[in-house]
């Protein structure tokens, strides 16, 4: 079976190609860089695009982790996984510490990336200015002439409406100075973690044919207004499993009596913070 | 010499053809701050060709169109890059299109709509923005309990005053007007016309305003040119004009007009 892919599945001009669009992406911080998108084993909206950026990067070496909403364990992060496992043989892992390769759906791990690792995001609509403006043509002009003072008009709604900056994910920031960029549908609580991060970082958008990339130790801004200053979500209560007060937390429904539980979204940070939870006690 | 002694725009030999029809041929004129001018003229005459030559927002095919922008410099908008040009025409201009649907964000709401320019002007305060939208919601007569209202929601006549409101917002020098009152009712034509008149003597706006109405630039305008078959027929005072038309196809447009 495996004799009939080649590595990573994609041919090698693919592979080429893509990586081209890569380089021009990570030249260009921000900068969305169009690519011949493939049709890919799995439909759009399932992150065709960040599969074939990851089969792009990916090398024999590389230790993968694929993660969705920052679970390892949900359907669309296993399937990816053994989908490489199976085509690329490439090693895989749960832990972020160990991972080379992360591809990711709607999270930032919580533990810090290091240099060296390569961060892959599945990207829906790379397009910041979408909302605003539907013509391609036009929103290509604007990101060529920094013409972006349409961008705070969607969070000036926001206050207007509800006294606050609501937009909650895929939080509009500007890259290196320059480009506006959507960092995809992460919570806003992942942005102040694109800023400066040691690791390099690449967007894929498979139906929009589009790549983008933050290259490592880069600045980020989320965007915001003087007197409404960007601010990231915060729980009244610490995670229910590992006791963490800093990660992001999912909000699991436990019985049909109301009961819930709020923990960690990130797997791995809260295994992590559980084991060294028990190794104290152990103590 | 101060400022309103030099033309703010001066307009040489522009030119426009689609194909072999020459839909604007040679034109030249200058205005002065302060001035309003009409173009006027019937359908096909060439006078949206004129206005959309002006901005840029179609290439013309020769001439040049001088401004003279708030630092004193002429500067050749026909020769611009695009990014000075947009620059420009967020801060110095404004354009009223005949149809507040093409001026407008129909789904952003008037708050949004007004602010939009300062914004894009780098004004980062929204406090301050809410409060310069809530003072021209005020200028232009929209009830401020509108402000967060969808236009989409709004009258004929209140989409086009919020439209001159979101162009005014940043105190432009220069304001192009493609039929404001074209498609509104007669009552609110006359409301509109008022406003338009306060502010343009308020702002110490220059303003070339394309019509077809006589009575619209009668009640508007100093001066007016006569447009026919894309060229510019007849010139002057527009008292003179309507009163006195030289040319046979200006006096044809001048006795056309029905008396009340």
């Amino acid at each position: 079976m495996s004799g009939a892919y080649n590595f990573a599945y994609l041919d090698e001009q693919t592979k080429r190609m893509l990586r081209r669009a890569i380089l021009k992406a990570v030249a260009i911080p921000g900068y969305q860089v169009p690519f011949a998108s493939r049709d890919m084993p799995l439909p759009y909206g399932w992150g065709t695009g960040g599969i074939q950026v990851t089969a792009a990067v990916l090398g024999q070496d590389d230790v993968l982790k694929v993660i969705d909403q920052g679970a390892d364990d949900t359907a669309n992060a296993v399937s990816i996984r053994a989908f490489f496992a199976k085509t690329a043989r490439v090693a895989t892992t749960e832990r972020t510490a160990e991972a080379t390769v992360i591809q990711t759906r709607h999270r930032i791990p919580e533990r810090r990336l290091h240099a060296g690792q390569i961060l892959v995001y599945q990207v829906p609509i790379p397009e910041p200015l979408r909302f605003l403006e539907p013509r391609e043509r036009e929103t290509r002009r604007m990101h060529g002439l920094a013409d972006y003072g349409a961008m705070h008009v969607k969070l000036y709604e926001d206050v207007a409406r509800m006294g606050r900056i609501t937009t909650s994910f895929a939080y509009p920031v500007k890259v290196a100075g320059r480009y506006v960029m959507d960092p995809s549908p992460i919570p806003k609580f992942d942005n102040p973690k694109l800023h400066d991060c040691p690791a390099l970082q690449l967007f894929g958008a498979g139906r929009e044919k589009r790549v983008y990339a933050i290259p490592p130790h880069t600045t980020v801004e989320s965007l915001d207004f003087e007197d409404h200053p960007f601010e990231v979500q915060r729980w009244d209560r610490p995670c229910g499993l590992c006791g963490s007060t800093e990660s992001y937390l999912d909000e699991v429904v436990t019985d049909d009596r109301g009961g819930r539980l709020f923990c960690c979204s990130d797997t791995d940070f809260c295994r992590e913070r559980r084991d060294s939870n028990r190794m104290d006690e152990g103590r | 010499m101060s400022a309103h002694d030099l033309p703010l725009l001066e307009v040489r030999d522009l030119a426009k053809s689609y194909g072999g029809l020459q839909a604007l041929k040679p034109t030249e004129f200058d205005l002065w701050p302060g001035e309003v001018l009409a173009i006027v003229g019937e359908s096909g005459s060439g006078k949206t060709t004129l206005l959309s030559c002006l901005t840029g927002h179609v290439p013309a095919d020769g001439g040049s169109v001088r401004f003279r922008s708030s630092e004193g410099a002429a500067v050749d908008l026909l020769q611009m890059a695009e990014a000075e040009r947009r620059l420009l025409a967020r801060t110095e201009f404004g354009f009223v299109h005949q149809n507040p649907r093409d001026g407008l964000r129909l789904n952003i709401s008037a708050g949004g709509n007004i602010g939009e320019r300062l914004m894009a002007a780098g004004w980062r305060h929204f406090g301050r923005i809410r409060a310069e939208a809530l003072a021209w919601l005020d200028r232009v007569e929209i009830d401020r309990s509108r402000i967060d209202d969808l236009p989409r929601g709004f009258s004929g006549g209140m989409q086009q005053r919020l439209q001159i409101a979101r162009n005014l917002v940043t105190r432009p020098r220069l304001v192009l007007m493609d039929e404001p009152t074209g498609g509104l009712d007669v009552s609110v034509q006359a409301r509109l016309l008022d406003l338009l008149r306060r502010l343009v003597a308020e702002l110490d706006l220059a303003v070339v305003i394309v019509t077809h109405d006589l009575a619209v630039a009668r009640l508007l305008s100093h001066r007016m040119l006569v447009m026919r078959r894309g060229q510019v027929v007849e010139h002057g005072l527009t008292d003179r004009v309507l009163d006195d038309p030289q040319h046979p196809y200006s006096q044809l447009l001048v006795s056309s007009i029905l008396a009340a």
